[in-house]
């Protein structure tokens, strides 16, 4: 269907100069080439409600497309294979599909492979990864019974009473309606994630010949899967959506280690690799080895130090405000990380739809004086403990935040190192952390709502530090309630800046990531996921 | 000898008992949560954590769990990864690549170790000898992951002679892993087979073939070095199953989809089956070299006999 364009190339490169900041035309690039990602290999079976890891992750996105997807400029969802998704009260939905979608064995998608897929996925003795996702949709509780001890406990959970969420209901072949629970204003926002992926007949026949060949609806085909080595995929020409990539084979390579990676992308073996290893990082080699290779964007996640709400005495607000202020976040961003962080002022990640700066308003400003004010009114005289895992390059600025807030206050204050990211979240998550820790957020859907609830309300599934205020509980409830996107991020702003009294974790910075690519790819973009933008792919 | 390989045979079953068992305790003693990362970043749901504890029955006492295991195993059955692939697949698809990799390092290492060492070792004090003994000893003092890197940062990346990792691992891309996994006991052979040669030169039997008035290259090439060779096979064969199970650090550098990093992920993902599984293949590739070592013996050294 598409062949190359012979266009000089001297044109090609005046083209694509002129071009540049905008969105890029195919013009003279091969559009029947293929490239190589870097990848990891998949930790679970390829099915999409069933994998929410990266390595898993990078192989399904291409494969699937669902109701919405989210653009690479700036995150927002568009719709992709929904026609419109519409409400009146936040609580039932009427979502309308676009017609003749096929999947790649060629059987439509209807709105049935939607109910379907996420009827299956919830399932509670289906076991999959993704099933909390759905946890909003009305009846999630009768298919999938909480475990009354946890999964650690000897009970096991009550059989499900129902097979199917009540919430979903097909109209017809190309509608469906989804009546959630409660009211969640954002929710159209969440279902870009994909484990909300429309599955084919085929999966529901075969399980297993389906994750040993999966069939999706997205731009890619499935062709081979080497395991351990790599998973070949190529362009679907009938794909019907807008987003049609502009290269043909797709080959995600798995690698034994991120530096032997860096090793293949220096050499131009390798086209692509989202995040360089920390030996490229170290005194910006990256800048030597890769030149204007270099591909850096802002991604979604942020970095912060969290307050365990159970221990004294971090439970002390003052102390809590004296801490805040007496970390330097310019000077540490500027030396340790060399501009590639940026200090945060508030909870909520700048390229969120709705952010608004300085949030966090004095509280999260570098300021001597009053954090030693605030200090002495808090009483507290003894030693402050900062916990950290130092597996992922976090020793360097734990340091520096320890000393920082040691200069300032003049306590005692202590780094405690821990070797292992695993070691680490298990004790966070059992509530035994002996001073404040490190905590960051990488958002799971880009609303300003996943920067807020599931980390601060009382009792939500991230909220380690066991924060808790009813009055920031109701304004989320509120916000949640609201009718309108813009009436929604009001609210949210408004329990946002309730957190700035409280202070339930100081806001360190947000992250740039920094990619790289080969000299064959004209364009390569990040999204602000951290992965790589497939559409803006064009191969010289 | 054929009650002699019958008995180390036998011999090999409480061994595999018994490394087995110690591999698939540990692994489970690890701190950490098996489920860490499974999920990305964040916690895996509890009906996928309860769903894969009964799977691989961690919910058993372990006694029982390595016994079921081993039940399976006994029948062929290595079990699935928790990503539903087959252990023996996986395995399957890593020896052979790791196999190459060590045949590749063995021929280099013996070739060039054992002609060094030669060499050396019939110029006793000379300028040949000298220079073998300084260059081996460079190669011992350098680990390596040193070797690994530089080799792939001068040849791969600045000179552009290599690639940097092995594309597809043929015989012909492994040469340069090959020669980085084998530069160290290639120092040790070639220091081996100096030392013996060196010693069997004066031996009684040498005198004598001299006095018989044999030729020089007959009396190196069968009476000497046949008999020189012993502690050399010895250290090939212990070497071969160090190459299979420990080339975790060169298939690292030059991304080998061998035996080496599959064991170190799946120790870091607490894949328990895939790493007793892998190191059951590995116990008993090292069990088989070691006898056949030993069988080697009474081939070179005919006063060794196994009756």
């Amino acid at each position: 269907m598409s062949r190359a364009r012979l266009v000089p190339a001297a044109v090609a490169v005046a083209l694509a100069a002129t071009a540049c900041g905008s969105a890029d035309t195919p013009t003279g690039s091969d559009t029947d080439a293929g490239i190589t990602i870097f990848n990891t290999e998949p930790e679970n079976p390829l099915v999409p409600g069933n994998t929410t890891e990266v390595g898993g992750s990078r192989v399904l996105d291409p494969l699937f497309t669902g109701l919405v997807e989210y653009r690479a400029q700036d995150a927002q969802p568009v719709n992709a294979m929904a026609e419109s998704i519409e409400t009146t009260d936040s609580k039932v939905f009427t979502v309308t599909i676009k017609k003749d979608w096929l999947f790649h064995d060629g059987t439509p998608v209807t709105a049935k492979s939607f109910v379907d897929a996420w009827n299956w996925t919830a399932y509670g003795p289906n076991a999959t990864q993704g099933a909390s996702f759905f946890s909003q949709i009305e009846g999630f509780d009768a298919v999938h019974p909480k475990d009354p001890d946890g999964a650690d406990g000897p009970q096991e959970p009550p059989a499900p009473t129902a097979e199917t969420l009540s919430g979903l209901e097909v109209v017809d072949d190309h509608t469906f309606t989804i009546t959630l629970s409660e009211p969640f204003a954002v929710f159209p926002v969440t279902i870009g994630y994909e484990v909300f992926s429309p599955l084919p007949e085929a999966f529901f026949a075969d399980r297993a010949a389906f994750e040993a060949n999966p069939i999706g609806n997205g731009p890619f085909k499935y062709v081979s899967r080497t395991v351990g080595t790599d998973i070949k995929l190529t362009r679907n020409d009938d794909y019907k959506g807008n987003d049609k990539p502009k290269f043909k084979d797709l080959t995600l390579k798995v690698y034994q280690s991120r530096e032997s990676a860096y090793a293949d992308l220096v050499a131009n073996n390798l086209d692509f690799m989202e995040e360089l290893p920390p030996n490229a990082l170290a005194g910006r080699q990256y800048e030597t080895d890769l030149g204007d290779r270099v591909v850096q964007r802002e991604t979604l996640n942020n970095q912060t130090i969290a307050f365990p709400f159970y221990l004294e005495p971090y439970d002390n607000v003052d102390l809590r405000r004296a801490i805040s202020m007496a970390i330097n976040r310019d000077e540490i961003t500027e030396r340790i990380f060399e501009g590639t962080r940026k200090p945060a002022d508030g909870w909520v990640h700048p390229l969120m739809k709705g952010y608004r700066p300085g949030q966090c308003g004095e509280y999260c400003t570098y300021n001597p004086e009053k954090a030693k004010e605030a200090l002495a009114k808090s009483g507290y005289t003894g030693e402050i403990v900062l916990l950290s895992n130092t597996d992922g390059g976090h020793q360097e600025w734990a340091e520096a935040v320890v000393n920082s807030i040691k200069n300032t206050l003049g306590v005692e204050a202590r780094f405690v190192p821990s070797t292992s990211f695993g070691e680490f979240r298990q004790k966070v998550n059992a509530h035994e952390m002996t001073g404040m820790y490190r905590a960051g957020w990488v958002a799971d859907y880009p609303s300003i709502e996943n920067w807020l609830t599931p980390i601060f309300r009382t009792g939500a599934s991230s909220n380690d530090g066991l924060y808790s205020n009813p009055a920031f509980d109701a304004k989320l409830a509120e916000a949640d309630r609201a009718t309108s996107e813009d009436e929604a991020i009001e609210l949210y702003l408004e329990a946002e800046r309730m957190l700035a009294n409280d202070l339930p974790s100081v806001p360190l910075w947000t992250q740039n990531t920094i990619g790289g690519r080969s000299d064959r790819l004209k364009v390569a973009n990040l999204d602000p996921f951290r992965v790589l933008d497939l559409y803006t792919v064009e191969v010289a | 000898m054929g009650q002699y390989v019958l008995r180390r045979l036998l011999q090999m079953v409480p061994v595999f008992v018994g490394t087995t068992f110690l591999i698939y305790v540990l692994v489970w003693a690890v701190p950490g949560d098996p489920f860490e990362g499974k999920c990305g970043e964040r916690d895996c749901p509890a009906s996928y954590v309860a769903m894969m504890r009964e799977r691989f029955n961690l919910d058993d006492p372990l006694l029982l769990q390595y016994w079921k295991y081993l039940v399976n195993l006994v029948q062929g059955d290595f079990g699935v990864t928790s990503s539903g692939v087959q252990v023996v697949d996986r395995i399957a698809a890593a020896f052979p690549v790791t196999l190459k990799l060590a045949l590749v390092a063995l021929l280099v290492e013996a070739v060039i170790g054992i002609t060094a060492g030669v060499v050396s070792g019939l110029r006793n004090r000379g300028f040949l000898d000298s220079l073998v003994l300084v260059s081996t000893l460079f190669l011992i003092s350098i680990p390596v992951f040193v070797t690994g890197y530089v080799v792939q940062l001068v040849f791969g990346l600045q000179l552009g002679w290599i690639a940097p990792t092995v594309t597809s691992p043929t015989f012909g891309n492994l040469v340069v892993p090959g020669f980085v996994l084998a530069s160290l006991s290639m120092a040790y052979v070639a220091r081996l087979s100096r030392a013996s040669i060196a010693e069997n030169r004066r031996a009684d039997y040498v005198r004598t073939a001299l006095a018989k008035g044999l030729p020089t290259r007959r009396i190196v090439g069968v009476h000497l070095l046949r008999n020189s060779l012993i502690p050399v096979i010895t250290f090939l064969g212990t070497d071969l199953g160090a190459f299979l199970g420990g080339a975790i650090v060169t298939e690292g550098i030059f991304n080998v989809p061998g035996v080496g990093g599959l064991v170190f992920r799946s120790i870091l993902t607490k894949d328990g089956a895939m790493v007793t599984g892998v190191v059951t293949v590995l116990v008993l590739v090292y069990l088989l070299m070691t006898l056949l070592v030993d069988l080697l013996y009474a081939v070179l050294d005919p006063r060794i006999r196994y009756d």
